[in-house]
């Protein structure tokens, strides 16, 4: 079965060729199928967000290789990498990271506005949808600032899904949120994650959150410690 | 995919609504900028058209004269230890021998409109006890008027003169005292004298010209300096009158007289306006540049403001082109926005300037065209300018690494 995200001895080194190189990541495999719901964990300075930063294609490898949905992507251009991650890669950032100019659901439409350049009724329908989902639609076309935190991180979450990619990376997604807030949004991602079996990896601090996903990959310095299912999820549906 | 889309069009938009401030203040840079660029071309065009314009009021593109004549030494330069000292001799006023053929060689010249021969000397307006030298200029009134506008300029009476009528400039009129129907006594130093009624009055604009110019029948001058039948130059008037000089040099090439052209003649003029072309230029080209770094510092720190908005878009799938072209449309949004603006203010300055820059009379110092062709070059120079000023910090913004963007 092809994975939706396969690494094969993935490294990153800071500082290459400097005294103060550093490797962060000491050659990590791992995979993901198709509809997982992985958290991956770790303590401050474990590597969590290299590692994710390398998965969304923000960053190259120092070694080792990439795969999302089967597609090497050390290979290829700068050009195709971008195409490649806003095809195939969602971000939800902890700090939500909306474009403050634009309106909840032009925000939404951004990822496929950008692919296709020219705003159309399908794109506006289908961010509307989305936002719906999420549960925003009174608020679609306030500003980005002008709404809550959890409801910004939720229409993060929407964007991130525009361009139905088959990856969701997800950095510490509830970090920033009061507890009623935090399961709401984590409720909205997992619900995501049931109904068009997206793939998701959530890299998060809380232990709770950690529980509620189908497996745990933990990172030391760099490694990864313990990869495990996890049995106290019951997957609903 | 569509290439050049709307997606830049609507971001760098947005961006700059949210800098509104920002924005604001670097468009009304460029603004005043493209202004004093616009208003400093339209008044220095205005002044050369209008010098030229005032230059050849009286004065002729090309005047052909006899050759200078010339003493030479009799005895050939055989030996080199004589010295010889050649005394060079005085130019007598004299006529362009077989004028009439000249005549008609010129006028198929091409870019010759007319021409018409001229009698001039010295000579002394006298009226009273009042005694002037003035500059005799008998002409053929046919002719001379498609050449030198002096119809236009005649402030009272007539112009056209006949043999006993003469025409002068209000200078003059006022220091002798005469006024038209009065009669003057013009005299010559060979001693030859007329009495002329003066039937007009002119005004060159110009107070030598206006003091020292007559203007009389061509027989009647012919009669006064000695020079029956002869005329002493013929006056050109050529289609352009910046290929004076070219045109010259055909005539002299084909005659062995001496073909002056106003290029030549006025050449302090044109020096004095080459230095001030060149000093306007520098002048353009700096607030050119200032404009142009203004719109770059301001786009440099928008990228700053913005890096961690350019990461995001980074992020979800936006190319480092699409982040380039959403900088250089601000510059060249803000570029277009100002040259506007400063087309504006231009316009203003230069209506402020009509209403101001006066003679006394009311009439207008000079007349500044406002043509639209320099207000386009400077609308599509500015857009230009604000692109190209935009490259580095567009470059700078496209290059963002989106993993250190989103994290500063």
């Amino acid at each position: 079965m092809e994975h939706t995200l396969r690494l094969d001895g993935v490294r990153k080194t800071y500082g290459v060729g400097t005294p103060v190189e550093t490797e962060v990541l000491h050659g990590i495999d791992t995979a993901l199928e198709r509809g997982e719901f992985a958290a991956l964990i770790g303590p401050s300075g474990s590597g969590k967000s290299t590692l994710l930063n390398l998965i969304g294609l923000l960053d190259r490898p120092t070694g080792g290789r990439v795969y999302i949905e089967g597609q090497e992507a050390g290979t290829l251009e700068d050009a195709d990498l971008t195409r490649l991650r806003g095809r195939s890669v969602g971000f939800v950032f902890q700090h939500h990271y909306l474009l403050p100019e634009f309106t909840a659901l032009e925000n939404v439409m951004m990822p496929i506005l950008a692919a296709r350049g020219r705003p159309d009724q399908e794109m506006r329908d289908s961010a509307a949808a989305l936002l719906d989902r999420v549960g925003l639609t009174p608020w679609r076309d306030k500003k980005a600032t002008d709404i809550s935190g959890g409801q910004q991180q939720r229409v993060a979450i929407a964007r991130s899904l525009a361009m139905k990619p088959a990856l969701v990376l997800a950095d510490e997604p509830t970090g920033n949120l009061d507890t009623k807030s935090a399961d709401s949004v984590f409720d909205v991602l997992r619900d995501i994650n049931e109904t068009s079996r997206t793939t998701f990896l959530i890299v998060t601090h809380d232990p709770r959150l950690a529980q509620r996903c189908d497996r745990i990959i933990e990172l030391v310095d760099g490694r990864i410690v313990s990869d495990r299912k996890n049995p106290s999820v019951v997957r609903r549906g | 995919m569509n290439r050049f889309a709307f997606f830049e069009f609507i971001v760098a938009f947005r961006f700059m609504r949210e800098g509104l401030m920002q924005t604001l203040l670097i468009i009304l840079g460029v603004g005043l900028g493209g202004g004093v660029i616009i208003f400093m071309s339209a008044v220095l065009s205005g002044l050369q058209s209008n010098v030229v314009r005032r230059t050849l009021n009286f004065q002729a593109p090309i005047v052909i004269l006899p050759p200078n004549q010339v003493a030479r030494p009799l005895r050939a330069e055989t030996r080199a230890e004589m010295a010889v000292q050649v005394q060079p001799r005085s130019q007598q006023l004299r006529s362009i021998d077989q004028w009439q053929k000249v005549r008609e060689q010129v006028a198929r010249t091409p870019g010759v409109v007319a021409l018409t021969p001229v009698v001039s000397g010295p000579g002394f307006a006298v009226r009273g006890d009042a005694n002037k030298a003035v500059t005799i200029t008998g002409i053929e009134p046919e002719t001379y008027f498609d050449v030198i506008a002096l119809p236009e300029k005649v402030v009272a009476g007539r112009h056209h003169v006949g043999p006993l009528d003469i025409v002068i400039g209000t200078e003059l009129s006022a220091d002798l005292g005469a006024g038209v129907g009065d009669k003057l006594r013009l005299a010559t130093a060979s001693g030859a004298a007329a009495t002329l009624t003066v039937i007009g009055i002119f005004d060159f604009g110009n107070k030598s010209v206006n003091e020292r110019s007559v203007y009389i029948a061509l027989r009647s001058a012919q009669n006064l300096l000695d020079l029956t039948g002869g005329v002493t130059a013929l006056e050109v008037k050529v289609l352009d009158p910046f290929a004076a000089e070219t045109i010259a040099e055909t005539l002299r090439a084909g005659t062995d007289l001496q073909v002056d052209s106003w290029i030549r003649t006025n050449a302090q003029f044109f020096t004095a306006m080459a230095a001030q072309i060149v000093t306007n230029t520098l002048i353009r080209v700096f607030v050119g540049l200032t404009v142009a770094l203004g719109i770059a510092s301001v786009l440099v720190v928008s990228v700053i403001q913005k890096s961690r908005e350019i990461g995001i878009l980074r992020a979800m799938g936006t190319s480092r082109r699409q982040v380039l072209r959403v900088f250089l449309i601000q510059g060249g949004a803000v570029g277009l926005a100002g040259s506007v603006l400063g087309s504006l203010l231009a316009w203003t300055f230069l209506l402020v300037w009509r209403a101001v820059a006066k003679n006394p009379d009311g009439t207008p110092m000079f007349i500044i065209e406002m043509e639209p062709s320099l207000f386009a070059i400077a609308t599509v120079g500015a857009t230009v300018v604000g692109i190209l000023a935009a490259v580095a910090p567009a470059r700078r913004a496209a290059r963002l690494d989106p993993v250190v963007a989103i994290r500063s």
